[in-house]
């Protein structure tokens, strides 16, 4: 079949199932936009190549399926590299397409001419630039098995504008076979053993659980580990919803701004089984002071991830998913060979004990009784109590998202949309968008900061002309919150260049001018009656602009490089006033 | 001059366009040094064969070569411990050279292993394709003559055949 380049690409990504691109077409791009209006994939025209970007991570990361987005050369292309460093930092799956200059222009400094495979060559799994019109089908179809298979990730291809108008015999890809890309994806059987042995002989065990669960679909194998052995979990910000916030033994977020009771479960564990997680910095706090009484068993899919911070005593090399399934049948099969000694659940009583009194002794908290101003997490709270179970939060990065990931109840798997590793300001809004087209069935949500909403709040046009009913509540505090908590804590309350004003601009009529049906929100008693009000909306986005507590802060917290023990439960301990 | 710091790793990359700098660029932004780099195309047209001395700490090479290994373009990656490998490198020197030291030159060049590929009045080339330490110690022997100009190669290893046989460190390091 004689087709165009342009052609032989939407039909490559037709055959492998995209349903929709998040797009804004430009010069080099062009031809690839004329079979789109001929094509099944719904095509969505963002207003800026970074909301395409974002869209196509919550798309992604609401559906465990790749996003896409397509863009023009030049500008185009970099602005669409923030989303791929994104992407990159929390291995969300992302086919970008780039337009590029004919490929007799590549190297003249031609217009919108620019290197973005250079340029993304350490943000992507990998990249291509197709110079040869008959490897179109072939190149898609391994992009996408590169962004899907093992960790995932982003991946760009660069397509010259003379390729795409070549004349093409189009092929069905065949089966893709990269030399290169081979994954171990069953741990080793003596590691599985000997790593149920490390647990039937632990007292204080933890398992530490990060975005590899969510990425492998381990939510349902490791509420069945968890049932059977009763070993507390720690969900970290990339893993909230991977295991029920409503289950007792749920802790909470470890790190910076994790719960008391999730922090020193691991500065005090025995035993840290580190599912899917790479032991951030944001997690361990200063590392040398991490977990420091626990032996640790790493179980992920990604060789270079182990050893990288902390040198694991047992590895579990492979798919999450198949690692704790194989735990939980080892566990099972020796117990029940008859050592008495042996069984499940864990005989680990003191240690839950310890952990529950923890849980009460210092719960999240804040001034549930203040009447006059707003509290941010009166609001998240208030919100999440109102939502239908399986409701998907989006949130941009500071506070508000400290904030979101403390006081929602995630009980849903894919259900947070957040930006962990990069922590780009401006991500809620399009990955809110990307999320409600993944999820039409769900209610959207996001929680953006007012700093944040003014980086990317174009895309509500977006949302209103493609009719994308997606919820944004801004904690608008006035300020770039979270820099204002540090300068109040480390520089002596010197506040540099953090003020943003609570009006300038006006929300409300921005959001309306965007074509979003708008509230504003000053007082604690309005909080509920506008929530609800907003949630009886589903035809159209809408946006409340919470005027929040402009001196709240996020307890608790470790600071940055701190030792985790050095944990600050709350801003009268972090200002002295109680030990 | 080599330090203790320094590993060999051999890997088999495609040859296609911006190998390299993927290579290169993963050294930089991952922050590990490059001490010497060789690349030439194998028998197959379609490989390559870098070999790279690594300045690192022994325990940062795991991770070298974890993440190496995750580059698309890079099919296989080992590390050669120097009593496994048998390595080589070629040097070419410009030397100064009067007429009453020519044979005193040429007569420390031949008992290394070198030769004399390139002569006038007042300099001698030499050329000399051994092991690292071996060029070492010509380089200093020459030094003291005055060196003009240098060209190292970095080195190029192989696998001993004996230790390709057990192939034990190399199933280890071979990471799938």
């Amino acid at each position: 079949m004689k087709l165009t380049g342009a052609q032989a690409l939407i039909k490559s990504l037709e055959h492998q199932g995209v349903e929709v691109i998040f797009g804004l077409p430009g010069g080099a791009i062009l031809p690839v936009y004329d079979p789109i209006l001929d094509s099944s994939i719904r095509h969505i025209l963002v207003r800026h190549e970074q909301g395409a970007g974002h869209m196509a991570e919550g798309y992604s990361m609401a559906t465990r399926r790749p996003g896409v987005a397509m863009v023009t050369s030049g500008p185009g292309a970099t602005n669409i590299v923030t989303p791929l460093l994104n992407a990159f930092m929390d291995s969300t799956p992302l086919v970008v397409v780039t337009g590029q200059v004919a490929t007799g222009s590549i190297g003249t400094d031609a217009f919108q001419e620019c290197d973005i495979t250079g340029i993304t060559m350490g943000i992507t799994k990998h990249n291509w630039l197709i110079k040869d019109p008959n490897e179109i089908a072939q190149t898609i179809a391994e992009a996408f098995h590169v962004a899907t298979t093992g960790r995932p990730g982003p991946v760009l291809i660069d397509f010259p504008k003379d390729i795409a108008n070549s004349k093409v015999d189009y092929q069905e890809p065949g089966a893709v076979s990269l030399a290169g890309f081979t994954m171990q994806t069953e741990p080793d059987p003596a590691a599985v053993s000997a790593a149920a042995d490390m647990i039937l002989n632990s007292k204080r065990p933890v398992l530490y659980v990060g975005g590899g669960v969510l990425k492998s679909n381990a939510s349902a194998a490791l509420k069945i580990l968890v049932e059977q052995t009763s070993i507390p979990v720690v969900t970290t910000l990339m893993a909230r919803g991977a295991f029920p916030d409503s289950n007792e033994l749920n802790l909470g977020m470890p790190g910076m701004h994790g719960t008391y009771t999730a922090v020193m479960a691991l500065q005090k564990a025995d035993l840290v089984i580190a599912m899917g997680a790479r032991f951030d910095d944001r997690v361990t706090g200063k590392i040398s002071a991490f977990a420091p009484l626990a032996k640790i068993i790493h179980a992920d899919i990604d060789p270079a991830e182990i050893g990288k911070v902390r040198r694991p005593d047992i590895t579990l090399l492979g798919e999450c998913r198949r690692s704790i399934e194989e735990l939980t049948r080892a566990l099972t099969e020796k117990t029940s060979n008859g050592n008495g000694d042996l069984k499940l659940p864990l005989d680990i009583d003191e240690w839950h004990n310890t952990l529950k009194g923890w849980k009460q002794k210092y719960p999240l908290s804040y001034d549930r009784e203040a009447t006059d101003v707003v509290k941010p997490q009166y609001v998240i709270e208030e919100l999440s109590k109102r939502q239908e179970e399986g409701t998907i939060l989006a949130s941009g990065v500071g506070q508000h998202q400290m904030w979101a990931s403390q006081y929602w109840k995630f009980d849903t798997p894919n259900t947070w949309i957040n930006s962990g590793g990069a922590g780009t300001m401006g991500f809620a809004v399009p990955a809110a968008i990307g999320a409600k087209v993944g999820r039409p069935d769900k209610p959207v949500w996001a929680i953006d900061g007012d700093g944040c909403f003014q980086m990317t709040a174009q895309e509500l046009v977006t949302a209103s002309a493609e009719q994308i009913p997606v919820k944004i509540a801004i904690l608008n505090n006035a300020y770039l919150g979270m820099v204002r908590q540090w300068q109040h804590m480390f520089y002596e309350e010197r506040y540099s260049e953090v003020y943003l004003s609570p009006d300038l601009p006006d929300y409300v009529k921005w959001a309306e001018a965007m074509g979003a049906i708008a509230f504003r929100v000053d007082t604690p008693e309005e909080v509920i009656p506008t929530i609800e009000k907003a949630n009886e909306i589903d035809d159209r986005p809408v946006v409340i602009d919470f005027r929040t507590d402009v001196t709240e802060r996020v307890f608790p917290m470790v600071p940055a490089g701190a030792p985790n023990d050095d944990i600050l439960i709350s801003a009268e301990h972090a200002d002295g006033i109680v030990q | 001059m080599e330090n203790k710091n320094h590993h060999i790793v051999s890997a088999l990359v495609e040859n296609k366009a911006g190998v390299l700098a993927r290579i290169a660029g993963l050294f930089a932004r991952r922050g590990f040094n490059i001490y010497s780099l060789a690349v030439a195309p194998t028998d197959d047209a379609k490989l390559s064969r870098v070999t790279i001395v690594v300045d690192v700490e022994a325990s940062l090479l795991n991770q070298v070569v974890s993440q190496l290994n995750k580059l698309i373009n890079v099919v296989e990656i080992r590390e050669l411990s120097p009593s496994d490998a048998v390595e080589r490198e070629l040097l070419l020197a410009t030397v100064q050279c009067s007429p009453e030291k020519r044979s005193e030159i040429i007569q420390i060049v031949t008992a290394l292993g070198g030769e004399i590929v390139d002569v006038d009045i007042s300099c001698l080339t030499i050329e000399m394709s051994s092991t690292p330490e071996r060029l070492d110690t010509l380089e200093e022997l020459l030094n003291s003559y005055g060196i003009l100009r240098i060209q190292r190669t970095g080195r190029v290893a192989l696998p001993r055949l004996g230790y390709l046989a057990e192939s034990k460190i190399e199933s280890e390091l071979k990471l799938a």
